[in-house]
């Protein structure tokens, strides 16, 4: 291994510019003569726009327009498009106008946009717009969404249902259960979360009356996605004359894969006043018109035989999408969610059953494993309460039922084919890691502290390496999912990169580097990697479902095949040998059997310089592009082990001890794996213990609409986390790799929930809604004391 | 408007401002300085601390002109032809990834270790209860301010 | 933030002039509560005064009997004083616990004990030492000085210019913080001075912070946490938000109050 190339922990090239404030976030650009957007948001959940009169604001200091939704009708401005329709039957999707015309769905919802010469004189402004409502009742919960009577969001949804979705053989599980030894329920609510990106969404939109080109600058995971989506379905702009670019971001976490409208606005705008327009969202707005995540309701029960073997698995899942449909929510709850059921375990029938519903709540979409961190905790709780009430041990249960090493590739019951797997191992690396052997020891010595201290396991497979185009096709997506990827030798040998995946803090920049210096054979320092940008980079899907690695490397690494297969043929030229002798190792072109050998170096320059090329069979230049597009998704696995000690007279959970070992693939570079998986965990730690988007069930105003009430994982919530890795190569894409980006919180809200209950258990307690804040904790101690 | 004068990063500076106009304010659109960020609006989450004669502040919580005549350090004058030991245990620690908290935790990580030369991994906890990762899980940047202090002498 | 007129004072007179001047003008010491207000638009002052500059605010002294604290002491300031730590090291422990780092660098003893928010930390200090606030114009004696939600005995035109507080001969503070804004949720200072023992309870009350007489007689019989076990702890008049109901606010009142005597030990 080089010190630079495949497996090394190099040091990240984007850090010098972070570290030293020179990082170039979206809003920290401006231009020339640039406006600001506010937007007016409905300070209601649900309400008629009777009226808007915008003279009072149009007469306040510094303003250069008030445009609403009519100005956009008037434009044929369209709404914000779905990008995904589950297959299997019909799915409601109500228009989603970029400025509410007629009626509002949720609280922050869209409904003029303020263009003035300061943020400041932006927002004063707004507050002098007049909008008459007239308030309807909200429907919020996802209890009330479907009774009869409750409000009703859209005409064309009766019920405020979207769709009704399914997957797996009911009649096979349901003769499973019927014949089962042993059948165990758990009703559970998966909790709802606001992403929070530490980076507040922002966009500056540009107009070029000069050539007609638009710009975007924009805080998106998929800058080529919103150019597609909001050039051809929402303002009707040709690509060649749209730029969109992704600069530096920070941080997505699903929130910045959806197009929201406020990117439609300032792009239209920028146009209609003649100026650059930026809007930079405030935090309070980060929470009222992110997308947010997760929210399902569920009832789960397993069927096991008398050896405590998993027979069948039967799940029904309320799932909210909030007032409309964003980029690629129905997705989230069906096939990111439903196949994920099956879990490291061999249980042979499974049907899954989902109704999607709208309430008067913000939008959800994907949020940081998106579905499958549901279907986990689903799971793995579900495996936790079933080892309770079969009294077989919880790591000895999941044993039992793991999928063997040896029966891979693995067709589970609920569509997916898992690629590679070796589940007892991590578990046991994990094991020995945790020293699980010291844990009843470890609880023996908290209970003599007055402490309750208890473990939990979470045994996981996630889907990653979205996705095979033609299954994304069959199963409701409306494009492709494959990445791009432009290779460019330059003339002295350096190599720059355009990839369509794009990094918010994964550190593409080093690891894609590491790749094309191992493959290619030249130095790490000379090769760029250039992302972000729709012209410059061929095109992209962008990066989200941990796919940047398995799908876009994979695409870097085909273009770097065709760089080598173009180099041979002007080596062979060159060295006057025949194409098929010319072998390729470490940067060097050589002639078998002989010592002549041309570096990628003298390749390139000769392929910029040439003189004598046979010009039917050999172009100039070395620049080589592909498009991949994976065979089949990637399923990495792991093991977490977490401990916990909870203090009975005040209800606090203290993580105590956090152990994971995880199996990504092929790893590039460990240290950035590493990183990845400890920012995943704690994402997960967040929903079990701190985080909680609440809305006032009967208003539906947003309640915890700051982080003074939003609680975000601070340092001091967490231990020193343990890592280990192993790497069970991905069979089917050129690098092996599966992916490691949303593994860490997939894992870890089960691993954390799992290690609260077992703690709890020794006083009755068999379950905990998320999150186990202090006083649901101390409540739940209190009354099972009292029963 | 009322005007303003400071030293940034070593250099005197003035403008005039709004009244309203915040420290981080400034020193964005003013000064152009966009280093600090600005990630919440409710005083939380650090990313625009800067140090102001010494001490680490949320200059989103500060007006410019409450900084008449004070001293301020951003992130953009932290290197001095090579990165400070903290940008540099960052970097070798690998205490960040998506950079935008970034800024706000170098300063941050600064001020304590001139208070405390050589903090203990839980002193480093608490102390950053003013600054929010959303990518790290917070652990390398605990290992990285434990690396710096001891390269900073503690 | 709405825009204001902005004053840089030198003196306490002066200060209190442009206040009385000003259409309706507010005092700017750290600015640790005032300017989030005000950036979220939840105030409108036509004048800020920034008091920072004013002459003879800032002293922290200390002596057998008391501590003068400043009110343009800084947190950060009184968390680290050599001489809090000796006298009273139950108020430097609860200066060190506000906020984060940086609040405690800017934020102030004077602009806590006049806003009086009710889930600030100062306040239950003030009240369980027996403090006395010290102003432009007056003494103010704690059980005088606080007089509901975000409402003090200051009078317009009065500036808080420090607080003294007695010495103990044992005092601590247990604080619960709210897992989100790290405000108090509960916060309880217990106090023995002179034989008599005062209990202060913050961030559960809904008029701010108040004393619990029942706590204090049980604890002037027996001062130890076993003396709270009979004490019961009334939900009535308790916060209940997201993060804590009454109930457990009350029962929190009772856990805080025992680990405060147990650490005065």
């Amino acid at each position: 291994m080089s010190e630079t190339g495949i497996g090394a922990s190099v040091r990240r090239t984007e850090d010098n510019r972070f570290l030293q404030g020179r990082g170039n976030f979206t809003d920290d650009i401006n231009r020339p003569g640039q406006a600001y957007a506010y937007f007016v948001r409905s300070p209601h959940a649900h309400a008629r726009i009777r009226g808007i009169d915008a003279a009072a604001a149009q007469a306040c200091k510094g303003v250069v327009a008030i445009l609403t939704g009519q100005d956009l009708e008037a434009d044929g401005v369209g709404g914000v498009p779905c990008g995904f329709a589950p297959d299997g039957g019909p799915i409601k999707e109500p228009p989603y106008p970029a400025l509410a015309k007629d009626r509002v769905r949720f609280v922050g919802d869209r409904v003029a946009a303020v263009i003035a010469e300061t943020r400041e004189a932006a927002k004063d402004a707004a507050e002098a717009m007049s909008i008459d409502y007239e308030a309807l009742g909200a429907v919020v919960t996802l209890a009330d969404a479907p009774k009869e009577g409750a409000p009703q969001l859209h005409d064309d949804a009766p019920g405020n249902l979207c769709f009704e979705w399914e997957i797996g053989d009911k009649d096979a599980t349901e003769q499973a259960f019927a014949a089962a030894h042993k059948v165990v329920a758990l009703d559970l609510v998966n909790s709802r979360l606001i992403p929070n990106a530490i980076e507040p969404r922002a966009a500056l939109g540009e107009f070029d009356p000069g050539t007609g080109n638009y710009t975007l600058h924009t805080t998106s995971q998929n800058p080529h996605v919103v150019r597609l989506l909001m050039g051809a379905f929402v303002l009707q702009i040709p690509e060649h004359k749209l730029r969109v670019v992704s600069p530096d971001v920070g941080g997505g976490f699903g929130s910045k894969i959806p197009h929201y409208a406020e990117e439609v606005v300032v792009t239209w705008a920028a146009k209609k006043v003649g100026r650059p327009v930026k809007w930079a969202a405030e935090r309070s707005e980060s929470f009222l018109a992110d997308t947010h995540g997760r929210d399902h309701v569920s009832r789960a029960e397993l069927a096991l035989d008398a050896n405590g073997i998993f027979l069948a698995l039967r799940v029904k899942t309320t799932a909210n999408l909030g007032a409309y449909l964003s980029t690629f929510a129905p997705l989230i709850p069906t096939y990111l969610y439903g196949t994920l059921l099956g879990g490291a375990y061999r249980t042979p029938a499974i049907h899954c059953q989902v109704r999607a519903v709208f309430t008067n709540t913000a939008p959800l979409d994907a949020l940081r494993g998106a579905g499958r961190p549901e279907a986990t905790y689903l799971l793995e709780r579900l495996v936790d309460v079933a080892a309770a009430e079969t009294g077989i041990d919880r790591v000895e249960l999941r044993r039992r039922n793991f999928i063997p090493s040896d029966a891979f590739p693995y067709q589970t019951p609920v569509a997916l084919q898992y690629d590679s797997g070796n589940y007892a191992s991590t578990l046991d690396k994990a094991l020995a890691l945790a020293d699980a052997a010291g844990a009843e020891a470890r609880k023996a010595s908290a209970e003599k502290a007055g402490k309750l201290r208890g473990v939990g396991y979470s045994t996981y497979v996630e889907c990653c390496s979205l996705a095979p185009s033609n299954i994304a096709g069959a199963i409701g997506a409306r494009a492709g999912l494959y990445e791009a990827a432009e290779v460019r030798v330059h003339p002295t040998g350096s190599v720059t990169v355009f990839t369509g995946s794009h990094s918010h803090g994964q550190g593409h920049e080093t690891t894609f580097a590491q790749v094309v210096a191992e493959r290619l054979g030249v130095a790490f320092e000379n090769v760029e990697v250039v992302h972000g940008d729709t012209d410059r980079v061929p095109f992209g899907m962008g990066t989200y479902g941990s796919r940047s690695l398995a799908v876009g490397g994979s695409a870097v690494a085909k273009a770097i095949d065709k760089i080598i297969d173009k180099g041979k043929n002007i080596a062979a030229h060159t060295l006057e040998a025949a194409e098929a002798d010319i072998a390729f190792a470490d940067g060097t072109f050589s002639v078998a059997g002989t010592d002549k050998e041309l570096t990628i170096g003298e390749i390139a320059l000769s392929a910029y310089v040439p003189h004598n090329y046979p010009l039917e069979t050999l172009e100039p230049g070395l620049d080589e592009s592909a498009f991949y597009d994976p065979v089949n998704f990637t399923f990495p696995f792991g093991c977490h082990i977490c401990e916990v000690e909870i203090d009975p007279e005040t209800g606090t959970v203290d993580i105590v001890g956090y152990t994971a070992v995880d199996d990504v693939g092929r790893i590039v570079n460990p240290m950035i794996v590493e990183g990845q998986v400890q920012g995943g965990i704690v994402h997960g730690v967040g929903q079990a213990l701190y985080e909680n988007c609440v809305y006032d069930p009967s208003t539906g105003q947003l309640i915890t609409g700051s982080f003074n009430d939003y609680c975000l994982p601070r340092a001091q919530n967490l231990p020193a986390i343990q890592t280990g890795t192993q790497e069970t190569l991905c069979p089917h894409n050129p690098l092996g790799a599966k992916g490691c980006g949303e593994a860490g919180t997939i894992a870890s809200t089960a691993a954390v929930m799992n290690a609260v209950v077992d703690a709890l258990a020794p006083l009755g307690i068999r379950h905990i809604e998320m999150p186990a804040t202090p006083e649901k904790v101390w409540r739940a101690i209190r009354d099972a004391r009292a029963a | 408007m009322p005007a303003v004068s400071m030293t940034v990063n070593g250099k005197t500076v003035s403008g005039d401002v709004e009244a309203r106009t915040l420290l981080v304010q400034f020193l964005r659109e003013n000064l152009r300085m966009t280093g600090t960020r600005v990630g919440c609006d409710t005083a939380q989450c650090g990313a625009c601390c800067v140090l102001i004669d010494g001490d680490s502040v949320k200059s989103c919580s500060v007006l410019a002109l409450q900084a008449e005549g004070a001293e301020i350090t951003t992130i953009e004058g932290l290197a001095d032809g090579e990165l400070h030991p903290m940008q540099d245990a960052f970097r070798e620690h690998h205490a960040l990834q998506c950079g935008f908290c970034t800024p706000g935790m170098v300063i941050s990580a600064i001020d304590l270790v001139t208070r405390n030369p050589d903090p203990s991994e839980d002193q480093i906890r608490e102390w950053l209860e003013g600054n929010l990762c959303r990518c790290t899980g917070y652990h390398n940047i605990v290992k990285a301010i434990q690396a710096a202090a001891q390269a900073m002498g503690g | 933030m709405y825009d204001f007129n902005y004053h840089r004072p030198r003196d306490l007179a002066d200060a209190v002039r442009l206040r009385s001047a000003a259409e309706d003008g507010v005092f700017l010491a750290g600015g640790m509560t005032l300017i989030p207000t005000l950036r979220l638009r939840l105030a409108s002052p036509s004048d800020v005064i920034d008091i920072s500059g004013v002459d003879g605010l800032s002293d922290l002294e200390a002596s057998a009997e008391s501590v003068r604290v400043g009110a343009l002491v800084r947190h950060a300031t009184v968390a680290v004083s050599a001489d809090v730590k000796k006298r009273i090291p139950a108020l430097a422990a609860l200066a060190d616990g506000i906020s984060d780092a940086q609040v405690r660098n800017r934020g102030t003893l004077g602009g806590s004990i006049a806003n009086n928010d009710p889930a600030a930390d100062y306040p239950a200090a003030i009240l369980a030492l027996g403090a006395t606030v010290m102003t432009n114009k007056r003494e103010i004696a704690a059980d005088d000085y606080f007089t509901g939600l975000f409402d003090t005995a200051l009078e317009a035109d009065e500036i808080v210019t420090a607080a003294r507080f007695p010495v103990a001969e044992a005092a601590a503070y247990a604080k619960f913080p709210n897992p989100a804004s790290r405000y108090a949720l509960v916060g309880v200072f217990v106090a023995r001075i002179g034989g008599a023992v005062r209990v202060a309870v913050t961030g559960a009350g809904d008029q701010g912070v108040f004393r619990a007489p029942e706590m204090e007689k049980a604890l002037a019989g027996n001062f130890a946490p076993d003396a709270l076990n009979s004490v019961t702890v009334a939900a009535d008049g308790l916060n209940s938000d997201l993060h804590a109901g009454a109930e457990y606010r009350a029962h929190l009142i009772g856990v805080m109050a025992k680990r405060a005597v147990a650490a005065c030990a």
